[in-house]
This record gives C-alpha cells, sequence and structure tokens, in this order.
C-alpha cells in the first residue's frame, strides 16, 4: 500500500495546475441554472479548452481518441480541476463518462471514430435515455421497442427523467429488440442504440424539478427510425454493454464532487466562525464528523481507482458502496449547511439552499440507495437473493 | 387519566378536514401554487374570512367576548389540519392576534408577526404583532416555499410566545401524517420487479419508521397542549420537526424520481417543514433547556 504518486504522476499535477491557473481566469462567467443553450455553450467552451489543451478523454484509449493515461491520473485531473474551480462536466457527462466509454468499449472502429471525437472535442452533447415510467428501479423491464424494418430500426415508447435532452444531439438509447416470454427473459432482448435527438418522431417534454428548474425531461418516440448501425454491440446483447456503463457511472463519476466536498466543508467551518454558530459543539461534532467521511471517500476513491488500474480500467462493483456512502453524506454535508445559515437556510439566493435541494436526488439517481444496499448485500456478500 | 379525544374533539377535527377538503383541496393547493408564479405573497381573503366564520382564529376567545371558548388542545387539532393541508397565511400570529388586534377573531384582517430573524407573510398582512417593525427594516428573501413569503429583519425579533412553538408543531405533525399517507399510498401502487414497491423490506420499513415518527410526535403534541407546560411543549416541538421534515424525506424517497420533481406535492412539505423548524426557537436552544432541567430535576 502507497499513497504517494510517482514522480511522473507528481509533474503531470504540476503542468496541469499551471495550465489551469493560465486558463481559467479568462473564462467568462457561468450561465444562469435555467439558461439551458447559455449552459451548453458554457460546459462544450470548456470541453473545447480541455481539448486544445490536450486533456480530453485522458484516461479513454488511445484507439479511442483518447490520451490512454492511467486511472490515478486521471484521478489526478478530476482532483486538480475541482481544486481549481473549473467547470463541471455538467452537458458532457453522458458523453464523456456514460455513452463515450461505452462506445469506447464495446463499438466497432467505425463507430468509435463516428462519435468519440465530437464528444471529446465538444462539439456533441449526449443523454441518456435508459429510465421509463415503468421502468425504473427495474430497468430491464423496459418496454420501449424496436422493430426491425430492412436496415434500420422503427422505435416506439417513452422514457423518463431524461436529463439534458433539451440540448442534447445523441441519446444513448436502451430498447427492446426481443420481447419477454417464457423463453425470453427481461435482461435478454435488450439492445443500446444510439439515437440523433432530431430524429422524426422525437418529442421532448421538459419536466420541473422541486428545484424548479428543468433539469430532465420526458421524451416521447413515436416510429422513430434508428440506422441498424448505431447498435452498439450485439442486438439483444444491450443489457450487458449497459452494465459496463453502469459500473462507470457509480465509479468515477463523482470524484471531482467529492472534492468539492471537502471544500464546501471548509466553507461551513469557515461561515460558522464568522457567525456564531461555531460556539455550539454539536454542530462543530457534526462538521467533524463529516470532515473525517469525505476524507475517507476520498481514499475510497483512491484505493477503488488503483483496483480499476489493477483489472484494466471497469470500475468493479465496490462503487456501490461508494455511491451509497456518499450520496447520504452530501444531504447530510447540506442538512449541516442549512444549520450554519440558520434563517438563512431559507434564502433560495444562497448558493447551498440551492445544493441542498439538488442533493436529495443523490440518493435516488443512478440507482436508489435502497438498491445499492441490495447490489452490496446480493453480489459482494452473496446473501441470498429478494425479489 | 383518559388520554384520548373525546367525541366533541373528534368531531372538530372532521369538520376542519371537511372544511379543508371543500375549500382548499389539492387543486387549490397547486393553484395556489402555480398563482405565485406570477403573483407570490398573494393570500386568498375570502378563504381566510371563511376561516374567520369557522372559529379557526377566535377558537379560544372566551363566547362572551365572541369567541369559541375552546381550548388550546382543540388548537392543537386544527392547526394539526392545516399542516396537513399545507395552508397557506400567517395562521398563528393571526389566532394568536384574536381578541388583541381588531378583527383578526373573525379574518377581516391577516396578522403575522416577526420571529427570530424572519417574518412570514409581511406585505400581505395588515398588522404585525409584536415589536414593530421599522419603515425598511424588512428586506425581501427568495423563500425556499413557494407558499411563504419571507422577509429578513436586521435586528432580530426577541419575542418567543411558546404558544408559537406548539402551534407549529401541530402544523408539522399534520405535515408529518400526511407524507406518511402519500408514502403508503405510492407503495402500494407503484409497481417495480412485478410487485408493489411496498412489498420490499426497505420501503415497507422506511414507511413503518415514519408511522412511528408521527405517532410518538403526535403524542407529545397533545400532551403538550394538555398541559401548556414549557418543557412538553419543547420536546414536542422538536419531535414534530424531526417528524415533518425526515416524513418528508422519506417520503420523497419512496416516490423515487417522482419524488424530485415540481408536480409531486412532497416537495411542498418538505420547504414548508423547514419554513416551520426555523420558527420560535432554536434546536440548539430546546436541546440545551431540556439538559438544564434534567440537572435541576435531579
Ligand atoms: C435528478 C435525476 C436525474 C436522472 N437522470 C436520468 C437520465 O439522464 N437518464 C435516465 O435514464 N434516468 C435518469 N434518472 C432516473 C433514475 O435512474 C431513476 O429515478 C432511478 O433508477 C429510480 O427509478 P424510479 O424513479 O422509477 O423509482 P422506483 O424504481 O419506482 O423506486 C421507488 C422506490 O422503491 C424503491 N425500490 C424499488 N425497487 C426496490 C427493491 N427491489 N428493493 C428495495 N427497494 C426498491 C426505490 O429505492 C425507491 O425508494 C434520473 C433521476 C433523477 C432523480
Amino acid at each position: 500500500m502507497d499513497l504517494t504518486y510517482t514522480e511522473e504522476e507528481e509533474e503531470f499535477r504540476a503542468r496541469l495546475r499551471q495550465w489551469l491557473g493560465q486558463v481559467l481566469p479568462g473564462l467568462g462567467p457561468k450561465p444562469d441554472p435555467n439558461d439551458w443553450p447559455g449552459r451548453r455553450t458554457y460546459d462544450m467552451g470548456w470541453q473545447r479548452r480541455l481539448y486544445e489543451a490536450g486533456y480530453a478523454g485522458l484516461h479513454w484509449p488511445v484507439d479511442a481518441g483518447g490520451k490512454g493515461a492511467t486511472p490515478t491520473q486521471h484521478l489526478i485531473f478530476l482532483e486538480e480541476t475541482e481544486r481549481a474551480g473549473a467547470p463541471y462536466v455538467g452537458a458532457n457527462f453522458v458523453g464523456l463518462l456514460h455513452a463515450g466509454p461505452t462506445i469506447a468499449a464495446e463499438g466497432t472502429p467505425e463507430q468509435k471514430r463516428k462519435w468519440l471525437p465530437p464528444i471529446l472535442s465538444g462539439d456533441e452533447v449526449w443523454c441518456q435515455g435508459f429510465s421509463e415510467p415503468d421502468a425504473g428501479s427495474d430497468l430491464a423491464a423496459l418496454r420501449t421497442k424496436a422493430v426491425r424494418d430492412g436496415d434500420e430500426y422503427v422505435i416506439t415508447g417513452s422514457k423518463i427523467w431524461t436529463s439534458h435532452a433539451e440540448v442534447a444531439d445523441w441519446c444513448e438509447l436502451l430498447v427492446r429488440t426481443d420481447p419477454i416470454s417464457d423463453t425470453v427473459p427481461k435482461h435478454r432482448g435488450i439492445s443500446w442504440l444510439a439515437m440523433p435527438m432530431d430524429a422524426p418522431g422525437v418529442t421532448i417534454r421538459p419536466l420541473r424539478t422541486l428545484a424548479g428548474s428543468t433539469e430532465f425531461a420526458e421524451m416521447f418516440l413515436d416510429e422513430v427510425r434508428v440506422p441498424v448501425a448505431n447498435r452498439v454491440g450485439a442486438e439483444n446483447d444491450g443489457w450487458r454493454v449497459t452494465m459496463v456503463t453502469l459500473s462507470f457511472e457509480r465509479g468515477t463519476a463523482f470524484v471531482g464532487e467529492v472534492v468539492a466536498c471537502r471544500r464546501t466543508l471548509i466553507a461551513l467551518a469557515t461561515e460558522a466562525r464568522k457567525n456564531g454558530r461555531w460556539d455550539d459543539p454539536s454542530l462543530r461534532r457534526k462538521l467533524a464528523l463529516l470532515s473525517a467521511e469525505f476524507a475517507a471517500l476520498w481514499r475510497l476513491t483512491q484505493w477503488n481507482v488503483s483496483e480499476s488500474e489493477a483489472t484494466g480500467g471497469v470500475p468493479g462493483i465496490g462503487g456501490s458502496v461508494f455511491k451509497l456512502r456518499y450520496s447520504h453524506a452530501r444531504q447530510e454535508l447540506y442538512d449541516t449547511a442549512a444549520e450554519v445559515l440558520g434563517a438563512g437556510a431559507l434564502d433560495l439566493d444562497h448558493e447551498w439552499v440551492l445544493d441542498r435541494l439538488s442533493s436529495l436526488s443523490y440518493t435516488i439517481a443512478a440507482g436508489t440507495s435502497q438498491i445499492q444496499q441490495n447490489i452490496i448485500a446480493e453480489r459482494i456478500l452473496g446473501l441470498p437473493k429478494g425479489r | 387519566m383518559h388520554f384520548q379525544l373525546t367525541d366533541d374533539q373528534r368531531a372538530l377535527q372532521s369538520g376542519m378536514r371537511e372544511l379543508l377538503a371543500g375549500r382548499f383541496d389539492r387543486d387549490a393547493l397547486r393553484a395556489a401554487v402555480d398563482a405565485t408564479v406570477d403573483a407570490p405573497g398573494t393570500l386568498d381573503r375570502r378563504l381566510w374570512r371563511e376561516l374567520g366564520d369557522a372559529g379557526f382564529f377566535a377558537l379560544r376567545l372566551p363566547e362572551d367576548e365572541g369567541g369559541v371558548g375552546l381550548g388550546l388542545p382543540e388548537a392543537v387539532l386544527l392547526f394539526e389540519e392545516a399542516g396537513r393541508a399545507l395552508l397557506p397565511g400567517p395562521l398563528i400570529a393571526t389566532h394568536l392576534a384574536a381578541g388583541v388586534v381588531k378583527g383578526a377573531a373573525d379574518g377581516s384582517v391577516v396578522v403575522t408577526q416577526s420571529d427570530g430573524a424572519l417574518i412570514e407573510w409581511y406585505e400581505a398582512s395588515d398588522a404585525v404583532a409584536g415589536e414593530a417593525v421599522a419603515e425598511g427594516a424588512a428586506v425581501p428573501v427568495r423563500s425556499v416555499d413557494p407558499l411563504t413569503p419571507l422577509h429578513r429583519l436586521h435586528e432580530p425579533a426577541t419575542t418567543s410566545d411558546p404558544l408559537v412553538g406548539l402551534l407549529t408543531a401541530a402544523e408539522q405533525l399534520g405535515s408529518a401524517a400526511r407524507t406518511t399517507e402519500m408514502a403508503v399510498q405510492y407503495a402500494r401502487e407503484r409497481q417495480q420487479f412485478g410487485a408493489p414497491i411496498g412489498s420490499f423490506q426497505a420501503v415497507k420499513h422506511l414507511c413503518a419508521q415514519m408511522l412511528a415518527r408521527t405517532e410518538l410526535a403526535r403524542a407529545a403534541v397533545y400532551a403538550a397542549a394538555v398541559t401548556g407546560d414549557l418543557a412538553d411543549i419543547a420536546g414536542a416541538k422538536l419531535l414534530a420537526d424531526e417528524a415533518a421534515v425526515r416524513c418528508a424525506r422519506d417520503c420523497l424517497q419512496v416516490h423515487g424520481g417522482m419524488g424530485f420533481t415540481w408536480e409531486a406535492d412532497v416537495h411542498l412539505h418538505l420547504k414548508r417543514a423547514w419554513v416551520r423548524k426555523e420558527r420560535w426557537v432554536s434546536e440548539a436552544t430546546l436541546t440545551e433547556l431540556l439538559a438544564e432541567l434534567l440537572v435541576e430535576v435531579g
């Protein structure tokens, strides 16, 4: 066990720091959270800069247009960009962290050439069309159907909770290509498709979150035609292809946020000292426990990354442990922020209040805490499967 | 001892529930929320008067002063119903002003009061009870709860009527009971993995904890209404705050993605519960008070 970084890694960190120091001050102001086109432009602009500086797709394999960096270098990248206050991946989340890595792992050379470069250069935004009204936790029960017609699929059904749907160019879509029957269990018969969002028959209806913004949407698909060539992986093998994506999501998607949470914690302590609430020992102890929690979550991340380095880059099941603890800790963090703010916790103009609202989705999105616990109990501990 | 609702109390409770079902049902709640987009902070004055006619504000005024002549336990039952329905407005301040501020008792006047650093419904109110608010001393805040407009005071008010704490606890109790019902109903209807989600122990146990929290808070709130004792009120407020906030959170969790939407009512309960938690005396002060009492009694 070794927590020191190699000389090469430290050099990488130093170069990155220097670059961030040069480029960040010149960045324009953040757009309004409800200005989606503005957010897209801002997020893509940042991706473009990363691309031009050679930091895009750092950990992606070279044949996917990436730099083939080690997971450790990627970790350093995420740590340093967050520490410097660089923009969050934002609208590029699905492209960089779900769809892209899936295509890189499972796509044909042609598919990689077509879809990966525009993700890295910040030209194309992806969204994730997995969940359906009746298939949330039970994702494999999805019913959106794709019927083969020559060299096209004709797709009909509906998706829900599609984040960034309004500004996306592509959707990583899960469809049923073989109906569930006595001989076809629900996990079989699913295929993974790349659907252009401007295809005829795609209708987007934005949904409002409890914070009042239209963060996600419903997506209605009415005989949408998608070329068979847009399928990644074999027909009916989409579930396995999807699991690759989901393990990415639960593995490294939140690394930057852990760093951000540690920063917030320090800001909370500073604010508490300023407004006098620091004198309350119970508040101090809560902050202290959170400090231990986030420090350990960072260590767990380092552990998981080192483990994935040994297993060839695919994050392991330990991602569920991280996801379970992290989403809870993040909610605690913002509940404690509310204690620090006192009456100010009711003021939407305070950044922490909005963050508190959005933290409420953390125990639901990307697999609920209950589902994470089932995964841990059944797949790590080997306890008998419930329903 | 017979620590149970009397028949009259039961009748009062169901009467209030019926009144609100007729005058402030879910559609009315959502319409009120939607209206805040264009006209934040508007209060339904007709409903306010109807509440006045029904004796909501004059409940505890003696009959010879034109009141209903009932006590705190009855008041707590009414405020519990108000909390269930998420009835908006400075209900507690106006109720406490009955007999003090002219027109409060019959609902022809809306009274708010300063409480700590905040003041609710400042612009919609006709009068401010308690410490006077100087011109320009109250600054509007973009309130987290769409149905509770807030102003911030430069000089925090120091009035701390325990009845504000008790009646707030009653509202919290009503909200906790309601989100528990909402969660249970959803857990019965929503199917995943070919079964109602309420059949999974993880969900079932969340619901069971919600009920336990609510019923414990109920016992504390009702008892505090009977005794009127400060320590009882402090304990009731702590437990009811916890019940309302926690139950709303668990209800949200049971609803999955749906719980995170604006369309679902659960966020309205959570946000109002946050607002009510800030009322009266802080959690830190209340727990310190109870700790002190332990030593004094010993
Ligand atoms: C902010 C946000 C963004 C999202 N973005 C996207 C996106 O871009 N693309 C996309 O495809 N999806 C997205 N989702 C959807 C998300 O993945 C689902 O909400 C999640 O998987 C839960 O599904 P559900 O909402 O249908 O809840 P349900 O599955 O109906 O769950 C309801 C409750 O039942 C519990 N439950 C269900 N099954 C079990 C079980 N077997 N054992 C114990 N408890 C159980 C759950 O834990 C939960 O408490 C997003 C969600 C949110 C909140």
